[in-house]
């Protein structure tokens, strides 16, 4: 079951759809230019996760601040980073977010409140709930949110930020990606709550559990979280149960122990699907109006890779550059 | 001049600088008095005994505007938050392009002598100089402490204050005026002509009154500490090596891998520097153990004045090593 669409104006709603089909598009063309050489490293897709970020960023402001993970492009496209930046960060160009030196695991864009994928599990919990302590001392009203995955809420980081969080009442969104699999490991076999949102109770906090593959029920949790935050109350753990449609990483060969079936169920949860069903059924969105949203992330998804492949490499002495700040 | 501890000397420059700028704030898991009294506990945070989280949040409140000051206490209860400072704080500004700045001290007491053994008398900082995008001082005195904290402070990038245990209730010459003194400026705290003594911290005085009794003998001894670890001020020690002609190096931590052998590396590679020397290059450091407890143990590990003594002897007579340790 979809939830009922919130009190957004159509256009917002339609705004959603475009953002996480973005993901989605912007993720199969990494993945076919990773396969063919034109990305490196590695890169790892949030495809059929995009309701996640597109939910809770929907019910952010710009200054609020988010951290992501090791599959953080759908948080960045959620919270408005460019798309030709972000590509040619991919492409390890100098016009990438960060002068070629960071790739997927590490695209950042903090104009915009966007404090970085990061490449270690937990590894960004800790930085941005102080984030969230300095939107405390600034005092307007902002808040953070954390991002991270089911194998991170294992990890001593994100108890001890609870902990700190819920004492001090940071504003802060504890936005917990249970997509099942900590990288090839099930959740089951790593802990023995079947919520990780219980864990919550232990430290004095609200902890929600919602369908993290349906874009309203997300945005309302995240946003009773936000208003909570916003009013001094401190924060909230939000687990999304989701799943990721594809291996831990783009990587060929990559071993993906999961069923084969569990992944067909999950893909029959598709969160574009369900939103462009509801969307129609609202009468919000029609064949041509869909066609319109399709055709504006694959025009703005074409530029981005034209950015990109037209940008250059960084020169060899770059290297050298920004290892101090001035 | 008034004199003040060296542990007066650091707070009272925490002091000044929270006073000038209101973006900086400290967090410690056992707040210091008198910042707690003077700054209130918004800006003087007790936290709960987490490492790790403090160490990432100060990361985060920096690159969200602040300037957090984070207080290890000992060095030891920093590597429980090693992904936040390896992983994390000296990759953060590189990894992103230098797309903001991150303004974090970090603050660790080191070494010892204070019969606290292995766990708690620690001089790691090697560990650390290691990493590429930290800064890091180890000071001498309460007038050093001072004028590099005032500097690490504004400093606009992770920066680690290293300050040594046994010095904290050590006096010294402290000005009212303000000062600051900049970072990766070595200082030569006795000049001389026969050999050179590169020391750190408590063994900066060590190797001062090894140098104040061997002056007896007609033996000129030069010292210089180089008070910060990153950037290493390699010209004031090479110009030292070149005018004596003869190293020592005098560090508190084992010798494997560390900034003694760091030191010898910058002078030896250096062919003005070496082409110099005139014996092979000494290195006085503590022998290669966990640090035991018992003083007849502890004692025997750690260099001092004796042992730097032997070691410039050794240089000037240009003899083989006779201690293993």
């Amino acid at each position: 079951m979809q939830t009922r669409s919130p009190n957004l104006p159509p256009d917002t709603q339609r705004e959603m759809l475009r953002r996480m089909l973005t993901i989605r598009r912007f993720e199969e063309r990494a993945s076919a230019d990773y396969l063919a050489g034109k990305i490196y490293g590695v890169v790892h897709c949030y495809i059929g996760e995009e309701a996640v970020a597109v939910g809770v960023c929907g019910a952010l402001e710009r200054g609020d601040r988010i951290i992501s993970t090791h599959r953080g492009h759908g948080h960045c496209i959620a919270k408005g980073a460019d798309l030709g930046r972000m590509m040619a960060e991919l492409y390890g160009r100098q016009t990438g977010y960060c002068k070629g030196k960071g790739g997927s695991m590490h695209i950042a864009d903090f104009g915009i409140g966007m404090l970085g994928a990061n490449g270690i599990v937990a590894g960004g919990i800790a930085i941005v709930t102080g984030a969230g302590l300095a939107a405390q001392m600034e005092g307007k009203g902002s808040v953070a949110v954390s991002f991270f995955g089911d194998g991170a809420s294992n990890a001593g980081p994100f108890h001890e930020c609870l902990n700190i969080a819920a004492t001090w009442k940071l504003p802060m969104l504890y936005v917990c990606e249970n997509n099942l699999y900590a990288a090839q490991t099930a959740a089951a076999a790593t802990h023995a709550l079947s919520d990780i949102a219980a864990r919550a109770a232990g430290y004095g906090i609200p902890g929600v559990v919602v369908d993290g593959n349906d874009v309203f029920a997300v945005y309302q949790a995240a946003n009773r979280a936000v208003d909570r935050a916003r009013s001094g109350d401190g924060p909230t753990l939000i687990e999304c149960k989701t799943y990721r449609w594809r291996a831990h990483t783009e990587r060929r060969g990559q071993p993906d122990p999961r069923d084969q079936q569990e992944l067909e169920v999950w893909k029959g949860r598709d969160p574009i699907a369900r939103l462009e069903r509801q969307l129609r059924e609202q009468g919000d969105l029609d064949d041509s109006g869909l066609q319109t949203i399709e055709r504006d992330v694959v025009t703005a998804l074409d530029a981005a890779v034209a950015f990109a492949e037209a940008s250059p490499f960084p020169t060899p002495e770059r290297a050298t550059d920004d290892v101090f700040s001035a | 001049m008034r004199e003040l501890t060296y542990n007066e000397a650091a707070v009272e420059a925490v002091a000044e600088e929270m006073r000038r700028d209101p973006k900086i704030f400290y967090m410690s898991t056992d707040p210091i008095g008198p910042l707690l009294r003077e700054f209130g506990e918004q800006r003087v945070r007790a936290t709960p005994i987490a490492e790790a989280a403090l160490t990432g949040m100060a990361i985060g409140a920096a690159g969200s505007g602040f300037r957090p000051i984070v207080d290890w206490r000992q060095v030891t209860f920093c590597f429980v938050a090693m992904d936040q400072i390896v992983n994390q704080a000296s990759k953060i500004h590189y990894m992103f392009g230098g797309q903001v700045s991150f303004p974090v001290l970090y603050r660790a007491a080191v070494g010892g002598g204070t019969q606290l053994a292995a766990q708690h008398s620690q001089s790691p900082y090697s560990m650390f100089m290691n990493l590429a995008g930290l800064k890091m001082f180890l000071p001498s005195t309460p007038y050093d402490i001072k004028g590099m904290l005032k500097t690490a402070i504004r400093d606009n990038n992770p920066v680690i204050s290293f300050e040594a245990n046994r010095l904290m209730a050590r006096k010294g010459p402290v000005p009212e005026e303000e000062y600051t003194i900049p970072l990766g400026k070595a200082d030569v705290k006795r000049e001389g002509s026969d050999v050179t003594v590169v020391a750190l911290a408590w063994l900066v005085h060590e190797a001062l009154a090894a140098a104040e009794e061997l002056a007896q003998e007609g033996i000129s001894v030069e010292v210089v500490d180089p008070r910060t670890l990153v950037p290493l001020d390699h010209e004031t020690i090479r110009n030292s090596v070149q005018k004596t002609g003869r190293l020592v190096i005098a560090d508190e931590a084992g010798p494997t891998a560390g900034f003694s052998a760091e030191v010898a590396a910058v002078v030896t590679e250096d062919a003005a520097s070496f082409m110099r020397l005139k014996t092979p290059v000494k290195r006085v450091c503590a022998v290669q153990v966990p640090i035991p407890y018992s003083p007849v143990l502890e004692d025997h590990v750690f260099p001092d004045r004796k042992r730097i003594s032997a070691g410039i002897r050794e240089v000037l007579q240009g003899r083989e090593p006779a201690d293993a340790a």
